[in-house]
């Protein structure tokens, strides 16, 4: 069980969180300028890197605020969370 | 205390094991292996044991324990197995608790080294949990000969356990095993409390699973001792030489009178001393180091040992030379010692064979864990303290306290020169101890191939050299590839005492190191745990919550058997006496007759648990116009509108209506199983994507009870318990909302109708909930369930998100274009729309069904094929998503997701469901008042 640092809240455990998946995946400005391509990269296509990744949690069983942070594929580490 | 064993009456003395009462009683042969059917005795001591496991009958009964760790009580009743366990028939009735804790320190393990750490960090005032899987304190100072502090140690046990106790920021755990180390220093533990009780209260917990988010971990879990293989390895009265001395020293009991020791490393020859110095006749010592082994045994007619064949080990490696024989009944082994390693590795810690202790020890950590004593190869009683003491107050420091190391006690061990009173050949001059190191010896190997089958690696798998040869003649180089072709390593005892061997085996035939061949991969939990104690008291009607509305009582008074939606109980339908017969024929006579309630009079329904969200702010309508399909900015105060929400992808989310209450309030509906889901989307968005936003949203789900009043007689009753309200066709139309009293009590009525006919949705506080439904039923009105909502529903074509729709269909499928705006730039899932995939021909739509025979109720779920008999392979055209039999139509009718089904109404398909198939008739949806004349009343 992960131990999450929620920005506001503080360390909690994994269980109170919702996973809300890659950081910084910005809806776009246009959707219809996009062509099909492009579009499907934002709702489809995510990073999955071994290592570093920014991603976004939200403190579902808490203060339900979401909040970007990083953590590491592998290790699981996180580094500092940023609302 | 007396106890029983295989039906046979046995005493026992207190602090027996199961196993070392079976000793004390000559019990040799205490289990039946799994496939060869041979007889099996005590092997080792603890968490190692692969032979001994039984069924314990009394207490709650439990299978396939260690008779090792199986603490005897008066009154114990238990059995032998063979090989496998006897699962219960009856429930479990104990209790199983669980506790979450946290602590600075966590110490695993109560022998020498974890006693130190604790003492140290306990000390600095850190917070510590000290856990140990047995019942007393000391590990393998327990039966200890060595003196501490020039006295016994059990006098020193007693002192540290004292200090311990009287630091009141540490917290002791025997009969707790840590079973799990998870991520970010999260690891589990089994508290066994009333397992060791004859007669535990009744507000005794049987066992308790501890959740421990821990900031240090020292891991002090000792060692496992590892035999050797050769033929005839498993015969009752061959046994672990360190557990075999420690019967002697703990329990008092000799595990035989007469003993040959076989060992590879000094460990062995202290067993030798020890088993000697207790009163057993040491025959012969087999010292791999000094070129001799045991090549086989034999046995009595029973398979009990009866003598050891020596022989000695020539320069290849191998046997050489005639074996002598040694007669004895107790053949004690000892290959080396092996960390316990297990929790390390579950960290993620790596491990690294050692030639100075020939074993695989901690190499790197993972996590904030370190180990010390055995658990890290340090065997020798002094070290072991001290290091504990230092790692304790290390860990201690880590977690901001000031440690200064447990003062240690001088240690005196007992000296190896001393002659055996029983023998003194085996302990002559020379036999010093010296330090010599220890061999990496595994197996000998048998003389011939036959006798490789009875080589046995792993003894609860029945597993042999024989085994692990093809393992490797048919190519397996991996140790974890080796495991699963042979199974060892894999029954209950997950190879504590055959997983080292299988390594050194695979090393010595591959040619490589054992660092390189490997362990395989220790996972979770350490020692079998039951479901019953991870279910906890998560069971039955706590497994999860129930939510009942306002109105429960009510319906559970008038005898209506209840729908689980999400974790809602809903009314499903109300049987009135008459309707009888099996339970699906009294639902479908209620369900006809509500449903005719609800199509020709008035008929009333629980709809509590739709989803409420109230939204407030300037700019709600912006926010829902970027949500839903529809447009609903321009909606005005006291009107109600029908949406559908997408996902980004264009699939419809959910469905509702959204009501105007004033200029800057709005109240959101939801599907029932879905409003949760529908309150992490808004707030999603808002928070991350359109934080400018002045929208704010909550639940108000509970806040309020409502009745949907349904039928043509509706607008009468309402008038009746609304008499200030004008609900007249012309002053309160379809999607009209007011704020009124009815029945006496504040209400919200909102004109909306999910059944075709005229009907309301009127909503009060949740504690007038009851009264108002009352007031409703005193009217006159039929109350109907979720079914008959179904059923109606569904005659008019309405869809439900989650039964019509699984993440695949967009508002075009379901035919709701009509719902979805064209006008607007954009909101979430439109651009998606326009995608080849979503915009190809040959996606499934909605269409209904009408079974050809009109009897048949089709099979929800049921294939649709297009030709009779369907022979496979037979592609699919779609699946039945509802299904229903309707009184307005007097027939059974379907709603159906249908390959381009818009096109193919008239077609003829065939709804497969098992044996059955049936002809039916694809129709459009709506079947019933397409014009939609009723809804007006």
């Amino acid at each position: 069980m992960l131990r999450i640092d929620c920005p506001w809240c503080g360390p909690r455990d994994e269980t109170e969180f919702r996973y809300g998946g890659q950081a910084d995946v910005f809806y776009p400005e246009d959707p219809s300028s996009l062509d099909d391509a492009a579009w499907a990269e934002y709702v489809f296509v995510r990073g999955n890197p071994k290592g570093w990744f920014a991603e976004r949690w939200v403190h579902v069983a808490g203060c339900r605020r979401w909040f970007n942070t990083e953590r590491h594929t592998v290790t699981y580490e996180f580094r500092e969370a940023a609302p | 205390m007396r106890f029983v064993f295989d039906g046979r009456e046995h005493i026992a003395e207190p602090g027996d094991t199961l196993a070392a009462a079976l000793l004390r009683n000559g019990v040799r042969i205490v289990a039946t292996s799994l496939y060869a059917g041979r007889p099996r005795g005590v092997f080792g001591i603890g968490a190692e044991e692969p032979n001994a496991y039984v069924h314990v009958d009394s207490g709650g009964g439990e299978t396939m324990l260690r008779a090792t760790q199986v603490e005897v009580y008066d009154g114990l009743r238990a059995r032998s197995l063979a090989g496998k366990g006897d699962l219960g028939t009856e429930p479990d009735t104990a209790r199983y608790d669980k506790t979450h804790a946290h602590c600075d320190v966590l110490v695993v393990g109560a022998g020498p080294a974890g006693l130190a750490a604790a003492l140290a960090a306990g000390a600095s005032g850190a917070r510590v949990i000290l856990a140990d899987e047995q019942p007393a304190l000391g590990g393998g100072l327990l039966g200890a000969r060595a003196l501490l502090d020039g006295a016994p140690a059990a006098d020193w046990l007693a002192a540290a356990a004292a200090r311990l106790a009287a630091m009141p920021e540490v917290r002791v755990l025997p009969r707790t095993t840590v079973t799990g180390y998870h991520d970010h220093n999260y690891l589990t533990a089994v508290e066994r409390r009333a397992d060791c009780l004859a007669d535990p209260p009744p507000h005794m917990a049987r066992q308790r699973l501890w959740h421990i988010r821990a900031r240090q971990v020292v891991l002090a879990a000792g060692a496992h001792e590892r035999p050797i293989a050769f033929a005839d390895n498993d015969r009752p009265g061959v046994m672990l030489a360190g557990a075999a001395a420690s019967y002697a020293w703990r329990h008092g009991v000799l595990p035989g009178r007469r003993a040959v020791v076989f060992g590879a490393h000094d460990g062995a020859l202290v067993a030798a001393r020890d088993l000697a110095d207790a009163g057993v006749e040491v025959a012969a010592l087999a010292d791999v180091r000094d070129g001799s082994v045991v090549v086989g045994t034999e046995a009595d007619a029973d398979g009990v040992l009866t003598a050891a064949l020596i022989a000695p080990l020539g320069a290849d490696g191998r046997p050489a030379g005639a074996p002598e024989r040694v007669g004895c009944d107790l053949l004690a082994v000892s290959g080396g010692w092996d960390p316990a390693v297990h929790l390390c590795s579950q960290s993620g810690g790596r491990l690294a064979w050692s030639d100075e202790v020939a074993a695989f020890v901690p190499a790197t950590s993972a996590q904030q864990e370190r180990s010390v004593g055995a658990a890290r190869g340090t065997f020798d009683l002094a070290a072991a303290l001290a290091e504990g003491s230092d790692a304790g107050a290390q860990a201690a420091e880590a977690t901001g306290f000031q440690g200064s190391g447990a003062e240690l006690p001088t240690v005196e061990s007992v000296p190896m020169d001393r002659q055996s009173p029983a023998d003194e050949r085996p302990f002559g001059a020379g036999r010093a101890l010296a330090g010599r190191p220890p061999a990496a010896f595994f197996c000998v190997e048998p003389a011939d191939e036959a006798a490789a089958g009875r080589v046995f690696v792993d003894l609860q798998r029945d597993a042999t050299l024989r085994d692990l040869r093809r393992a490797v003649g048919a190519g397996m180089t991996s140790s974890e590839h080796v495991k699963r072709y042979t199974t060892i390593g894999t029954a209950a005892d997950q190879g504590r005492t055959s997983g080292v061997l299988a390594v050194g085996l695979l090393a010595n035939v591959l040619g490589r190191s054992m660092t390189d061949v490997g362990t395989t991969t220790y996972r979770p939990p350490y020692t079998p745990m039951s479901f019953a104690l991870l279910a906890g008291r998560d069971r039955g009607r706590l497994a999860d919550p129930e939510r009942i509305t306002a109105l429960h009582a009510w319906h559970e008074a008038r005898g209506a058997p209840f729908e689980d939606v999400g974790q809602w109980k809903r009314p499903w339908y109300f049987p009135q006496p008459g309707e009888t017969g099996q339970p699906q024929d009294t639902m479908e006579q209620a369900v006809l007759r509500e449903c005719r309630a609800a199509r020709e009079d008035v008929a009333a329904m629980d709809a509590s648990t739709l989803g409420k969200i109230e939204l407030q702010g300037a700019d709600v309508g912006e926010f829902l116009d970027r949500i839903y399909t529809g447009v609903f900015s321009a909606l005005k105060v006291g009107r109600c509108k029908y949406g559908v929400m997408c996902a980004a992808d264009g699939m419809v989310l959910d469905d509702g209506t959204v009501s105007r209450l004033s200029e800057g309030r709005w109240l959101m509906t939801t599907t029932t199983g879905n409003a949760g889901v529908v309150l992490d989307w808004l707030e999603e968005w808002l928070q991350t994507e359109w934080p400018s936003l002045d929208v704010r949203c909550t639940s108000v789900t509970e806040q309020w009870a409502t009745v949907a009043l349904v039928g043509p007689r509706s607008r009468e009753v309402l008038a009746g318990l609304a008499p200030d309200l004008d609900v007249s066709n012309e002053s309160f139309r379809f999607m009209d909302f007011r704020e009124a009293e009815v029945a006496g009590l504040p209400a919200r009525v909102f004109r909306i109708s999910f059944s075709g006919e005229l009907a309301y949705e009127i909503n009060t506080p949740s504690w007038y909930g009851l009264a108002l439904w009352q007031a409703v039923m005193a009217a006159g009105v039929t109350p109907y369930g979720t079914e008959t909502m179904h059923v109606l529903r569904a005659e008019k074509g309405f869809v439900i998100v989650g039964q019509e729709t699984d993440g695949t269909v967009t508002p075009q499928d379901l035919g709701m274009g009509w719902a979805v705006s064209k006008k607007k730039p954009d909101f979430v899932g439109k651009r998606s729309h326009q995608r080849a995939d979503t915009a190809r021909a040959g996606r499934k739509q909605l269409v209904g069904l009408l079974p050809d025979d009109a009897r048949t109720v089709l099979a929800e779920g049921a294939q649709l094929v297009t030709g009779p008999p369907p022979t496979p392979p037979t592609p699919t055209h779609g699946h039945v998503t509802s299904s229903y039999r309707s009184a307005a139509l007097e027939r059974p009718f379907a709603l159906a997701m249908v390959i381009d089904g818009a096109a193919r109404h008239g077609e003829t398909l065939y709804a497969v469901d098992g044996d059955q198939v049936t002809p039916v008739t694809v129709v459009e949806p709506v079947r019933y008042d397409k014009e939609g004349a009723r809804r007006d009343g």
